[in-house]
């Protein structure tokens, strides 16, 4: 990789490191947190001009990092004038906003929060300009979406705040999703995700049927960003936030990702009559109706948020023509709207923050008491309006130039005259910014005694100016960079010359014409707001209230009629699904003929068959009766162990039989505290339809059974009986492919098991410290007790059984790999062993006795298992390969060391420990509930008591 | 046989799907329980049913033998369903002790005081 491609990825990344910084720092105070937002950023920026040369150049720099090339997922970078171009915007002003933000917050604002939100924010922005992997774009997309929410939102404690944001994410939210969409049907069409590769493929994307999907789905991403008409109306609720933010996502950087997307996909989807009526129309409808609302908004912010609304219409108009001239003048006319609108917010902060009011009726006059601040409105307001000599002229006139020959369905007239509209409108609006706010006499009441602020407020937006002037003037300063982002947007190599006078040209009378309207315009602004506040218009946020509401009460009744709490309608609506899902797929296959001859049923197992049959037709009707139905359960258990061993499969019916004892003892002691009958409460009619359910799925699954048993199907299981003893180092196949071929599996089942004893021994505690215990303290549960509870016998003989069963638990263990057993089955039967002795001579005294603590056993099991499969990395072989050796002693007979078995242990230890701490959760329980403890094993001691006699004698 | 045991698999499952419908705790631990059996006996069937060719390499030269793949498989299951069902048993027991009732369904008097909130 080279250098090149090295500091593309550390561009892209350099904002989200920085992000870290003022969030962590967050009581450093501002100048700390501002200068740690401005570092980073200007590295970038730095780093990214470095790179300006050789794009200007037409070079295109690249960087690819694979992370699943199968699904064509990478992080692929690349930068080309348009990149450029947008990124150098996201930098430069970021480090503008970062200094302006630095003197807007007060102190008491949570700075660092801001400053890190920020750096989020131009990170994903970054992101998106510079992807190549569409998917990554998408990625960038949504998190600027993400960062924008908790930038609108950043005072909390304001309520339009927080709405306005959600309003901003739900609706760019939204619009996200259906890029998704259109992004995803795209790559598929063009059969690669990254851009550099669609942007080639053009041509089979126009042509294809799926075309149309795509385009309105990406569209539908764009005007949500870019607030386009229908979905203008959440930019100008966003205005809740704090002016910095407003600038910098509302006016240069997150409403023009639209732009820019649109202006990235136009060699691919530009060019067709959809193209140009759905873009070039709506883009049209948003300038007029943008510029005509701002006209009569009074609030300094409102207004620029509907004029930025207009302009992005504007933009998008001019991309939707699709000719090479129009996406010139866009590209520059989003150079020209950056400088004028950022300045433009800028001055309306100022205002705000020195007046304390952003509302223009009560203010005017104040170019006599803030003259700077005046000179850098009156400048930047303008040029938007498209005054000569400066820079929103030049590429207005460019718009209108280009306006004054776009027919709209063969009409010559439509475009320019609205365009010519449009302008004039503008041309309203900002002269009223100039003369409402600045002009006029000198008034005695605002709500806080303006003056010009210091020079950190004032900097940014004057160096803005400054470009607005130098621009305006030498517009052929611009050239360089226009060219170099219009060619990337056209993807042909176009000179444009940029010139302040074109001749006369039915442009020049078109904005005449809109200066002169504009004029009249404001002149008559008084009785025109009167009849504006008259007329009824659609408000925007009671609509969009009102959807949500509608969503919300739709989803809410969905919810509510299926999700309604009762877990046996889940199971039934659940198993109904799985049976027709079933059956349908059935159907669909066809069946071929049995391959398989059915094998011979001897008399013991058709005895076997009929046991199971009906304890199980008996669980089902007698289950009321909770210890006759557990009874019947152990005898299922037990008929399937002994079927196992009848079918060749000796390990199952080792660990069914040893698991069977486990789980009755646990459902026993469960029941204990339970209710001992399960009261009749269902009606005939519900049983019925749960019957009929269960027979429907009983046939499924055992009609499917049947039909797989008569049939031979090919499996890969030769390998494992082949390899069991070459690569496995045993003959017990079922344990080698348990701790060698499957180990992994087996691993990771052994960790479930180990959770699954930690969270009962959880649960166990929270229990005991909440309602429950007092519950457990009062319940009698006396006449459940025996009234021997350590009979002697069963005492004595358990403790001679302790060592035989140890002894059988180890043997099971060692000859696992060789001859059915193995960590499973010995863990089981150890853990019987211990049980009996819990059972028989009682928790205390059998707790007294225990060295290890259960917890410890699952953690050590675990560990094992894995330094057992870790140690294989040592040998450099993948992880859990196993390696054995014979070893020959003299005295015993010649036995085998596998580290396999190691695993084992692990497994052993595991299994153990889980079902060790199960058992031993559920009997603390039993001791909590009042069950006394002895302190002597035996009720009865015939030791101590002789001597006792003797002694009294 | 095989018609044998895909009888046993159809009834266990029949049985486990109506108890798992039932309204208390504890047949549903027993449904779940026989379902897992039948998922199990299932699973294992997958291998196709053999006698007498237990998956233990035989020292005596050339043998034919039962695939060991479905063994393993369900020997893990086993084991798991067993954990499975233990947690299932402990939060059931937890639910009664604190609610005194062993109800599996909410009342809808109670969810609509939820949508009320």
């Amino acid at each position: 990789m080279s250098t090149s491609s090295n500091l593309l990825f550390l561009i892209a990344l350099l904002p989200f490191l920085g992000a870290l910084v003022p969030g962590v720092m967050i009581r450093a105070g501002r100048n700390v947190a501002a200068t740690f937002t401005a570092v980073p950023t200007a590295i970038a920026l730095i780093l990214l001009l470095t790179f300006a040369p050789a794009v200007m150049r037409g070079e295109v720099i690249q960087a690819e990092l694979n992370w699943l090339p199968q699904l064509g997922l990478s992080a692929s970078f690349f930068l080309d004038g348009l990149g450029l171009l947008f990124a150098c915007m996201i930098l430069g002003v970021g480090l503008l906003i970062t200094l302006y933000a630095r003197f807007y917050l007060s102190g008491e604002d949570p700075v660092g929060q801001f400053y890190t939100y920020l750096l989020l924010f131009q990170g994903a922005m970054l992101g998106i300009v510079i992807s190549d992997n569409i998917l990554l774009l998408l990625v960038f997309w949504e998190l600027t979406s993400l960062s924008s929410f908790l930038l609108i939102g950043y005072w909390k404690h304001l309520p339009e705040g927080r709405q306005g944001a959600r309003m901003a994410l739900t609706v760019t939210g939204a619009g996200g999703l259906a890029m998704i969409g259109g992004m995803l049907i795209l790559g598929n069409i063009a059969g690669g995700y990254n851009l550099t590769d669609i942007l080639q493929a053009g041509d089979a994307i126009r042509a294809s049927e799926w075309y149309m999907p795509a385009l309105i789905l990406i569209l539908l991403g764009a005007f949500t960003k870019s607030a386009q008409f229908p979905f203008h109306f959440w930019l100008p609720h966003a205005m809740a936030a704090p002016t910095p933010v407003s600038a910098y996502l509302h006016s240069a950087t997150m409403v023009k990702a639209g732009v820019f997307l649109m202006a990235r996909m136009w060699p691919v989807l530009s060019g067709t009559d959809a193209w140009f009526y759905i873009v070039g129309t709506i883009g049209l409808i948003t300038m007029v109706l943008g510029a005509l609302i701002a006209l009569f908004k009074d609030d300094l912010k409102a207004l620029l948020a509907f004029s930025t609304v207009s302009h992005l219409g504007l933009l998008t108009m001019l991309l939707g023509f699709g000719t090479e001239a129009a996406a010139v003048a866009a590209v520059f006319h989003i150079i020209n709207h950056l400088t004028f609108k950022a300045a433009l917010f800028m001055t309306a902060g100022i205002i705000d923050h020195e007046t304390h009011t952003r509302d223009i009726k009560r203010l005017g006059g104040l170019r006599h008491l803030m003259p700077l601040t005046f000179f850098i409105g009156t400048v930047a307001a303008l040029s938007m309006a498209g005054i000569p000599l400066f820079n929103g002229f030049l590429s207005k006139e460019m718009m209108l130039e280009e306006a004054s020959h776009t027919y709209w369905a063969g009409n010559h007239y439509v475009v320019p005259v609205l365009a010519t509209l449009g302008a004039l409108l503008s041309v309203a609006y900002s002269l009223r910014f100039i003369s409402h706010v600045f002009l006029g006499p000198v008034r005695n009441d605002y709500p806080a005694k303006p003056h010009d602020p210091p020079f950190g407020l004032w900097a940014a937006p004057a160096l803005l100016v400054i470009l607005v002037i130098l621009i305006g003037v030498m517009p052929f300063l611009a050239e360089g960079i226009v060219t170099a982002a219009a060619s990337a947007v056209t993807g042909a190599d176009l000179h444009p010359h940029l010139k302040i006078w074109h001749g006369v040209t039915p442009a020049l009378y078109m904005s005449i014409i809109a200066v002169i309207g504009g004029a009249i315009l404001l002149a008559l602004h008084a009785p025109l707001d009167k009849a504006w506040i008259k007329a009824p218009r659609p408000e925007a946020k009671a609509i969009f209230d009102r959807l949500i509401a509608a969503i919300v009460g739709l989803t809410q009744r969905i919810t509510y009629s299926t999700h309604n709490g009762a877990i046996s309608r889940y199971l039934a609506i659940f198993t109904i699904a799985s049976v027709l899902l079933g059956a349908l797929a059935f159907m669909g296959g066809g069946l071929s003929a049995p391959t398989r001859d059915m094998l011979p049923v001897p008399a013991v197992i058709a005895v076997g068959w009929i046991m199971l049959i009906v304890a199980t037709v008996s669980v089902v009707t007698m289950h009321h009766h909770r210890f006759r139905a557990l009874v019947l359960i152990g005898i299922i258990g037990l008929t399937i162990s002994a079927g196992f061993v009848y079918m060749s499969a000796p390990d199952l019916a080792l660990t069914q039989i040893s698991v069977e004892t486990v789980t009755i003892m646990l459902l026993l002691l469960a029941l204990h505290f339970l209710p001992k009958e399960t009261p009749k409460e269902s009606s005939v009619g519900r049983k019925m339809h749960d019957g009929i359910i269960a027979v429907a799925a009983g046939a499924g699954v055992g009609g499917l059974a049947f039909a797989f048993m008569q049939r031979d199907i090919s499996t890969i299981s030769s390998y494992h009986v082949e390899n069991s003893y070459e690569g496995g180092g045993g003959t017990n196949v079922v344990n080698v492919i348990l701790v060698d071929f499957r180990g992994y599996d087996t691993y990771g089942e052994i960790i479930v098991l180990g959770i699954a004893g930690l969270l009962i021994y959880a649960l166990m505690h929270a229990l005991l410290d909440g309602p429950a215990a007092r519950r457990l303290r009062n319940t009698d549960y006396s006449q459940d007790r025996s009234k021997d509870r350590h009979p002697l016998m069963m005492v004595v003989v358990t403790r001679v059984l302790m060592p035989i069963a140890l002894m059988v638990g180890l043997y099971i263990f060692l000859r696992g790999h060789n001859q059915p057993g193995g960590g499973f089955v010995a863990g089981l039967v150890v853990a019987i062993a211990l049980l009996m002795q819990y059972m028989a001579s009682g928790f205390a005294w059998t707790q007294d006795r225990q060295r290890i603590e259960y917890h410890t056993l699952i953690g050590f099991g675990v560990i094992i298992a894995g330094i057992t499969g870790a140690g294989a990395w040592v040998f450099g072989v993948p992880f859990l390969t196993s390696s054995y050796t014979y070893v020959h002693l003299p005295p015993i007979e010649e036995f085998e060391l596998a580290t396999a078995m190691l695993f084992d242990l692990g497994v052993f230890l595991t299994v153990l420990g889980a079902v060790m701490l199960m058992l031993y959760s559920l009997s603390r329980i039993a001791r909590f509930a009042g069950e006394t403890v002895n302190v002597e094993a035996m009720d009865y001691d015939p030791a101590s008591r002789v001597d006792d006699g003797t002694e009294e004698r | 046989m095989e018609l044998l045991v895909a009888s046993a698999i159809g009834a266990m499952t029949a049985g486990g799907v109506y108890l798992l419908l039932r309204l208390r705790t504890f047949p549903v631990i027993l449904g779940l329980a026989l379902l897992s059996y039948a998922v199990n006996v299932f699973l294992f069937s997958s291998g196709r049913l053999a006698i007498d060719m237990s998956p233990i390499l035989s020292k005596y030269g050339e043998a034919s033998y039962t695939d060991p793949l479905p063994q393993a498989l369900v020997l893990t299951a086993i084991v798991i369903s067993f954990g499975m069902t233990a947690v299932l048993v402990m939060i059931s027991l937890g639910a009664y002790l604190e609610a005194d009732s062993d109800e599996i369904d909410i009342d809808q008097a109670d969810l609509d005081e939820d949508a009320a909130k």
